[in-house]
């Protein structure tokens, strides 16, 4: 019932497609489908969906997919770079008006956050932008939404301007910026009631205290569980008050989130912070980068693709493949394959760059030595090349002398030569795998 | 007789509840209208059940928040039927799909699943749960208020005391039902408000003791074991209790809410869900994923912000007010 992420939908797809060289359009179609319901499942807006698989398709049926000889990866890298351009650069400023007070008013459905994230936001002008915020309670309808405000200025010992239930908001507001002035304060956050966006009244109430108090600033607050409706949301709050940004509230639970794509492309206003827990210090920058990789549900995996195709030789990867088939693999070959992940980084930074490896047996918690590492390379460098194409002729006497050579003890040397015979065991069984079959647990030499 | 007419019948023949239904039906219209418009858009480009129908008709399940897997069961299932009946065309179609949504809904349960498991003898203990911000305090309120319409005898515990205010709103609502509140300081441990809260209750003789707690995602472990504390509480002082633990859930809750209904019944054990804000054009739909997935049914839907606006859930309703107009429509 978990959602799977994009990388693990596309699996048994790449690995169609994989060693087949060139792929079909009938591949892109397959393709676009598990990217379809990748996106679907994490709440993106179907519209928006619709949109960006045609963009994918275009791009992928493009050259670069169709002769690269890892479409799979191609295509996943299409679609985060699209996902990335349509999430838009990192925003977290706060405007600044041309004479104090700033006003920023904060409006959204019920229960988004506003409330909160007015305490936060406060809590943030004052540590981070030294400023003096007032906090204004325009929230006359919900029970007890005045004391819950009041109670969090006490808790950040921060003023709260409150007019009771009995006043009109648009009132209560304007009284509030004469008195930021009287009190020399230099922001005003006015935290207003919930509403519908299809509730004509209450909006209007919003486009009042607008024009009355000008803001600097209009955040929308999304509850970032929010899915399909966030699109009607965010586009009505938009056209009637011209929203200058977002905040995207509740990011701390295990959504994906892909309610952030939705407003984006359709309001094409920034999403500025993010609410990360109910504590008041929780607003964060938000990462749109980081929101794209989680809509897809696969953690840095993206950032590991371009690692390895920077690094590692296409062609060679291909041949490597060859010889794994055909059971030719040596210790030269192992070595080739040693120097490449090396120039990828450090092994354990790789391997949790991986949504999977978390579940996968021997993976998890996998300690990386990498003093272990250079033992290995220390142990395949002292041998003969007859010895590295030929392990079989590696004799007692042999033995002896590779470990004299790389500084190391026989028995290190005994045991890579057995890591390595069940190595080439397993990439026998692990192309056999690629055709269906499960195999167990697999493990490098150096882990 | 047609379903849309047994359906219709049944609409008609429940007459002393005529006007909770013309609120349900009142407070649906914005998000049954967007449906049963693209419905009716749907059937009236297509002439004939193809490829492009089933293509479009799952964009209009999609777009209700059905969820995807659901969504693909459903028209798997409408294609094979269409088959099986050969039907040829979109008029006949309509009403094999609201059948269908029906069915996944109750499956082989009959309606009784959406009543409320109110104890004839002794007190009754409702204990709700659910993410932030859904609704919980609210539904409390206007739980109360319905219960006492019925005559019982209600008490409210506040057992949210940590979200600012939250104790203060408990109260306004205590006052606006008429019920009494037991409640301790902003802080203290919510499984001891509500034992207080038992105790208050069965020296009252009172029916029904409704629990609030705070709001919690469903991913903080520390949370949820709170929460399962706060019902071994209940279950051991009194007996059989809870007898009902809503899960209250928001109708603008996409794919997540699949989650907080796992997580949450893996931590309490829940027995029915409240959809709330279905007053706007959300659509709510993921509670069909969740009653096909985790076999839990919805028992009360919100429909605005005052006291009298919940209603009783009702599979067919819903189902019914989705596709209202297109129904009168055909009549
Ligand atoms: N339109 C609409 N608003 C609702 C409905 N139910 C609750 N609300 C509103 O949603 C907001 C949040 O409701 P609460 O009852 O405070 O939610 P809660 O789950 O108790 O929130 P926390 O205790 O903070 O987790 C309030 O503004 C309610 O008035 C509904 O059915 N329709
Ligand atoms: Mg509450």
């Amino acid at each position: 019932m978990a959602f799977e992420g994009l990388a693990e939908r596309l699996q048994s797809t790449i690995k169609k497609i994989t060693g087949k060289g060139k792929i079909s359009e009938q591949d892109i179609k397959e393709m676009s489908r598990e990217i379809r319901l990748a996106l679907l499942e994490a709440d993106v807006n179907f519209r928006v969906v619709k949109d960006l698989i045609n963009r994918i398709k275009e791009r992928a049926v493009g050259q670069e997919v169709m002769e690269s000889l890892t479409p799979g990866q191609q295509v996943v890298k299409i679609v985060r770079d699209e996902l990335a351009e349509l999430m838009g650069g990192e925003n977290a400023k706060i405007a600044v008006g041309d004479r104090p007070p700033t006003v920023i008013m904060m409006v959204g459905l019920q229960g988004a956050g506003k409330t909160t994230t007015s305490g936060k936001l406060a809590n943030l002008l004052r540590k981070k932008h030294n400023r003096k915020p007032l906090l204004v309670a325009c929230d006359v309808y919900r029970p007890a939404a005045i004391e819950q405000l009041k109670t969090l200025g006490d808790q950040l010992n921060m003023p709260v301007f409150s007019l009771g239930t009995d006043t009109n908001p648009v009132e209560i507001a304007e009284k509030a910026i004469e008195k930021a002035k009287e009190d020399h304060l230099d922001y005003v956050i006015i935290d207003t009631a919930g509403r519908l966006h299809v509730d004509n009244e209450l909006m209007t109430e919003l486009t009042e205290i607008k024009e009355a108090v000008e803001p600097e600033e209009i955040f929308l607050v999304v509850d970032a569980m929010t899915g399909q409706d966030a699109v009607n949301v965010a586009e009505s709050f938009n056209e009637q008050l011209d929203i200058t940004g977002v905040v995207l509230t509740k990011l701390d639970g295990d959504t994906r989130g892909g309610a952030a794509l939705s407003i984006k492309a359709v309001t094409d206003k920034p999403i500025k912070f993010a609410g990360m827990g109910e504590k008041l210090d929780q607003l964060e920058p938000f990462h749109p980068d980081r929101m794209a990789s989680r809509i897809l549900g696969m953690g840095d995996v993206l950032s590991l693709i371009e690692k390895a195709e920077t690094t590692v030789d296409q062609k060679k990867a291909k041949e490597l493949e060859e010889k794994m088939r055909s059971m030719s693999f040596t210790f030269d070959d192992f070595l080739e394959q040693m120097e490449q992940v090396k120039q990828m980084g450090p092994l354990d930074e790789l391997l949790n760059m991986l949504p999977g490896a978390g579940k996968m047996k021997g993976l998890k918690n996998a300690q990386i030595d990498e003093r272990q590492l250079s033992h290995v390379e220390a142990i395949v460098k002292s041998m003969t090349k007859k010895e590295r194409q030929n392990p079989d002729i590696i004799n007692a006497s042999r033995k002896k002398r590779i470990a004299r050579g790389s500084g190391t003890t026989v028995s290190q040397v005994n045991r890579l030569l057995k890591q390595f015979n069940e190595m080439k065991k397993m990439m026998k069984q692990m192309t056999n795998m690629q055709k269906g079959k499960k195999g167990k647990g697999f493990k490098l030499p150096f882990m | 007789m047609s379903f849309f007419d047994k359906l219709k019948k049944r609409f008609n023949n429940e007459e002393n509840e005529e006007q909770v239904q013309e609120k349900y039906k009142e407070g649906m219209k914005k998000s049954r209208g967007a449906f049963s418009g693209r419905i009716n858009d749907l059937i009236a480009r297509y002439r004939k059940v193809d490829e492009d129908f089933f293509e479009e008709l799952e964009e209009v399940l999609i777009t209700a928040d059905v969820g995807v897997t659901t969504v693909m069961d459903l028209v798997d299932e409408l294609k094979m039927e269409v088959k099986r009946q050969n039907i040829k065309d979109t008029e006949q179609i309509k009403d094999v799909i609201s059948e269908k949504l029906v069915d996944i809904y109750y499956g082989d349960d009959d309606p009784e699943i959406e009543t409320l498991n109110i104890q004839e003898n002794g007190m009754t203990v409702i204990l709700v749960v659910g993410v932030n911000g859904v609704g919980k305090t609210t539904s409390i309120g206007k739980l109360a208020h319905q219960l006492k319409q019925q005559g019982k005898t209600v008490m409210l515990a506040a057992g949210d005391t940590f979200r600012a205010g939250a104790i203060e709103q408990l109260e306004e609502w205590g006052k606006r039902a008429d019920v009494e509140v037991i409640k301790q300081s902003a802080g203290s441990d919510p499984a001891a408000v509500i034992y207080d809260g038992i105790q208050a209750a069965k020296a009252r003789n009172v029916d029904v003791l409704l629990c609030d707690t705070a709001g919690r995602l469903q991913n903080k472990v520390n949370l949820m074991k709170e929460l399962e504390k706060i019902k071994r509480v209940i279950e051991r002082e009194v007996p059989g209790a809870p007898h009902e633990v809503l899960l209250v859930l928001d109708a603008t809750t996409g794919q997540n809410a699949l989650s907080q209904a796992k997580t949450f019944s893996e931590a309490t054990d829940v027995t029915g869900i409240v959809l709330t804000k279905l007053d706007g054009t959300a659509k709510g739909g993921i509670v069909l994923a969740i009653r096909k997935e985790l076999d839990i049914p919805v028992k009360f839907v919100g429909l605005g912000e005052q006291i009298n606006d919940l209603q009783k859930f009702d599979a067919s309703l819903f189902v019914y007010g989705l596709f209202a107009d297109m129904i009168e429509e055909e009549a």
